[in-house]
């Protein structure tokens, strides 16, 4: 007789630690051939909100960090990802039916995609920002800041690779994170908040909720203590999109809209997925004695 | 001691009032098929001119002449040509600089003095600025594919400058514009639109149409429009968000403020005086990063209220095209009202007005240069944008309370600091939420120099490289 799995329920990750739901729902989570898998949390409101207390708790203290430290903690990041191959190719494979020659080649872009991004911590502000020659006697200089605390709908299919191109530009800007990982394929990201908390990011950076973005999104769109919204996650579907949108106006959140289909993850990201979430500051010194 | 002062007016035989105007569209006046409607003098409720109201049709018309000129004309045309035609109207504006001062004093209400010196020389300012992108675009880092027709909604607190902010950036990229003046202050685009004719500016590439809050709400709505850029309130801009929710169309908005004007006890305190006159005073108030709220440090508020009133005593209220007048006629009626109205608030929630001791005109819009003291966070007047010349005082002890105060707001457009300590300037810039600091000096602008809020105070950014962005679309945004 064949020894029986011990089957487990994955939490939410909220403020660095690992809550149920407060709903007490969970779901369960197959692969791509229907086999059972685990179960996931079912993320609520409630959730949703204590999540955007943890971000908001913990953006000044991540926006205030140098960015040499921030690209040190995302690096550090990527490092521990290498540490746990086998666990995130085996749940790419489960959750996105790939061969694991596939699932360890989605893993190297998904690790090559952070080690971009932590780069970028520090150069962003010399790429973006700049000093303007005014016309009168002052030192005029324009730099990037963090927008605040971004609410992403992570992307549906590409459940490793996107979640990470989704996350990281956001955070190693300085902003911090309410994430809601795709409904269908959720543990890459379950694993992924086990690298967060077993890695130097601070608790409640990102949040990761597993569950319905349809469900979740709405409370995350007019909630008036989140800055923006990333709908990259609901792709496609118009008039979900259309309805956060509307709800976002209430704050005048930054959206970043949903696209047609799910983008291509293996391209060259370009500085949109940043840009999206800073805002440029603008500093006027007079030049005197 | 007071001086007295001879009445120096700026003639008004410069400009030439029509008795009505049409649209502008296609490169030619055409009449409007709404219900046209008065343009007044705010400092004498004088009528200046009948003004056209595009409908639904017209705006239509409008977009229509738009797109073909952008996919005939204007989209195709090399970037140094385009520059030449900028460089152009930046020289007309330049040359007749001097009607557009006048005109703009007449319809808007504001003194000659800020007119000829702020408004038209820094509205060509930003031609001459943005005419140079034009045949730059790949240096900027934004791409160079323009996005197509820009609509654009302005106020009417800077009717002339803000319409430069919104065409300078837009026709560099490449772009076409309808562009809509606010109700009350039509009369300087119009003539701007005479400008385009005088540089042979291609017909369709900026096309003005009047109206009121009707007519922007067609035009932004309109669904072969593919970029709105907006100035004005929060509350209409958060109505513009939602009408362009589900669409591609590219947004910038700039919206409120409530700028936190904040004055340490190291302070040069005449000069934190100017600033803070300067900050609220300037345009009667009608500026949306006007510093409304005073922070001062408790050591100093005494000190600095004193002489802050000594100073403030000695504005010169009254004829706009005065070249001695400070502070010129409140915009509107409506506007006035307004201003009245939250004073009262600041009355009966339990604040101290003081206010400056001068015979108002008997005909016109005016509200004497104002603040209040005893003023509470919680209080209305420290919290809603008045747009006008009203002053909220509060005090603070150490540099985190006055952080704490100053972003405790929703808007986050500008912000001000004074004090003889560079790295506490430093550090307050860095912990203020907003998106101009001023150190040392308040309501500076430049063409060069990247303007928009954080917040509620909108999205986007107008001025600088960075005003580029929102009328290119990026290589990463076309391949979404």
């Amino acid at each position: 007789m064949s020894r029986i799995d011990v089957r487990k329920t994955y939490k939410l990750f909220i403020g660095g630690a690992f809550p149920r739901s407060e709903s007490g729902y969970s779901y369960a989570v197959n692969d791509t051939k229907g086999a059972f898998v685990a179960n996931a949390a079912l993320a609520s409101r409630k959730d949703a909100r204590d999540s955007v207390v943890a971000a908001r708790k913990a953006f000044p203290g991540w926006a205030g960090k140098t960015a040499y430290n921030r690209a040190q903690i995302l690096y550090r990041v990527a490092e521990v990802m290498e540490d746990r191959r086998p666990q995130f190719v085996q749940a790419v494979r489960q959750s996105e039916g790939l061969t694991a020659a596939r699932a360890e080649k989605v893993l190297d872009e998904a690790i090559d995609r952070l080690v971009w991004y932590a780069g970028w911590a520090d150069k962003l502000t010399q790429v973006i920002g700049n000093a303007n020659p005014v016309a009168g006697p002052f030192f005029n200089l324009s730099t990037p800041e963090p927008t605040g605390v971004v609410a992403v709908l992570a992307p549906q299919e590409s459940s490793l690779l996107g979640l990470v191109s989704a996350i990281a530009p956001v955070i190693v800007t300085g902003n911090t994170a309410v994430v809601v990982s795709s409904y269908d394929r959720p543990l890459p990201a379950v694993t992924f908040a086990e690298v967060l908390s077993t890695s130097d990011v601070p608790g409640g950076v990102v949040n990761i909720l597993t569950g319905s973005a349809a469900t979740i999104a709405p409370w995350l769109a007019s909630h008036m203590d989140v800055n923006a919204i990333d709908l990259t996650g609901i792709a496609g579907d118009t008039e979900l999109a259309t309805s956060l949108e509307v709800a976002a106006a209430d704050n005048l959140k930054r959206v970043r809209r949903a696209p047609a289909a799910e983008p291509d993850w293996s391209v060259d990201p370009g500085l949109d997925a940043m840009t999206a979430f800073v805002e440029t500051k603008t500093v006027w010194h007079p030049i005197g004695s | 001691m007071t001086f007295e002062y001879a009445p120096a007016p700026e003639s008004r035989s410069i400009v030439d009032i029509k008795a009505s105007y049409g649209l502008f569209i296609n490169g030619e006046f055409v009449d409007g098929r709404g219900t046209s409607f008065k343009t007044i003098s705010p400092s004498t409720e004088e009528v200046l001119s009948e003004i056209a109201e595009a409908d639904e049709a017209d705006v239509d018309l409008a977009v229509k002449a738009a797109r073909r000129a952008h996919a005939r004309v204007w989209g195709r045309m090399p970037g140094r040509e385009r520059a030449k035609y900028l460089y152009r109207i930046a020289r007309i504006i330049q040359e007749r600089g001097r009607e557009l001062a006048v005109l703009e004093s007449i319809d808007n209400g504001k003194p000659i003095k800020e007119s000829r010196d702020v408004d038209v020389p820094v509205a060509a300012a930003h031609f001459f600025y943005y005419a140079g992108w034009a045949d730059k675009l790949e240096y900027a880092g934004y791409g160079d594919r323009s996005l197509g027709v820009a609509a654009q909604v302005i106020p009417w607190n800077f009717p002339l400058l803000m319409l430069a902010w919104k065409i300078a950036p837009a026709l560099a990229a490449g772009n076409t514009v309808v562009l809509k003046p606010a109700e009350t202050t039509p009369l300087t685009a119009l003539l701007f639109a005479e400008i385009c004719q005088q540089a042979d500016l291609p017909p369709g590439v900026v096309n003005i149409i009047t109206g009121a809050g009707a007519t922007g709400q067609a035009l932004v709505s309109h669904t072969d429009v593919d970029k709105v850029a907006f100035t004005g309130s929060t509350e209409v801009g958060k109505a513009i968000a939602r009408a362009v929710a589900g669409t591609d169309k590219k947004v910038t908005l700039e919206l409120g403020g409530k700028a936190a004007n904040i004055v340490f006890d190291d302070a040069p305190i005449d000069q934190a005086v100017e600033g803070i006159v300067d900050g609220i005073f300037f345009n009667q108030g009608h500026v949306c990063c006007a510093g409304s709220r005073l922070l001062v440090q408790e050591s100093v508020a005494d000190d600095v209220l004193e002489r802050l009133k000594r100073r403030m005593s000695t504005l010169r209220m009254g004829d706009p095209l005065d070249k001695n007048t400070d502070i010129g006629a409140i915009n509107s009626g409506e506007q006035l009202k307004r201003i009245r109205e939250l004073s009262e608030v600041g009355d009966a929630e339990g604040a101290e007005r003081w206010e400056v001791a001068c015979d108002l005109p008997t005909k016109g819009f005016w509200f004497p240069p104002t603040l209040f003291t005893g003023v509470t966070q919680a209080h209305r007047i420290a919290r809603e944008e008045v747009f006008g010349p009203v002053l909220s005082v509060l005090t603070f002890r150490t540099p985190a309370e006055a952080v704490e105060k100053a972003n405790n707001t929703p808007y986050g457009l500008s912000a001000g600091v004074w004090t003889d300590k560079g790295s506490l300037i430093l550090k307050m810039a860095s912990q203020l939420r907003a998106g101009v600091v001023w150190a040392n000096t308040f309501n500076k602008f430049d063409p060069t120099s990247p303007f928009g809020g954080y917040k509620e105070s909108g999205y986007g950014r107008e001025g600088g490289r960075h005003g580029l962005e929102g009328y290119l679309r990026t290589p990463h945004e076309s391949a979404r």
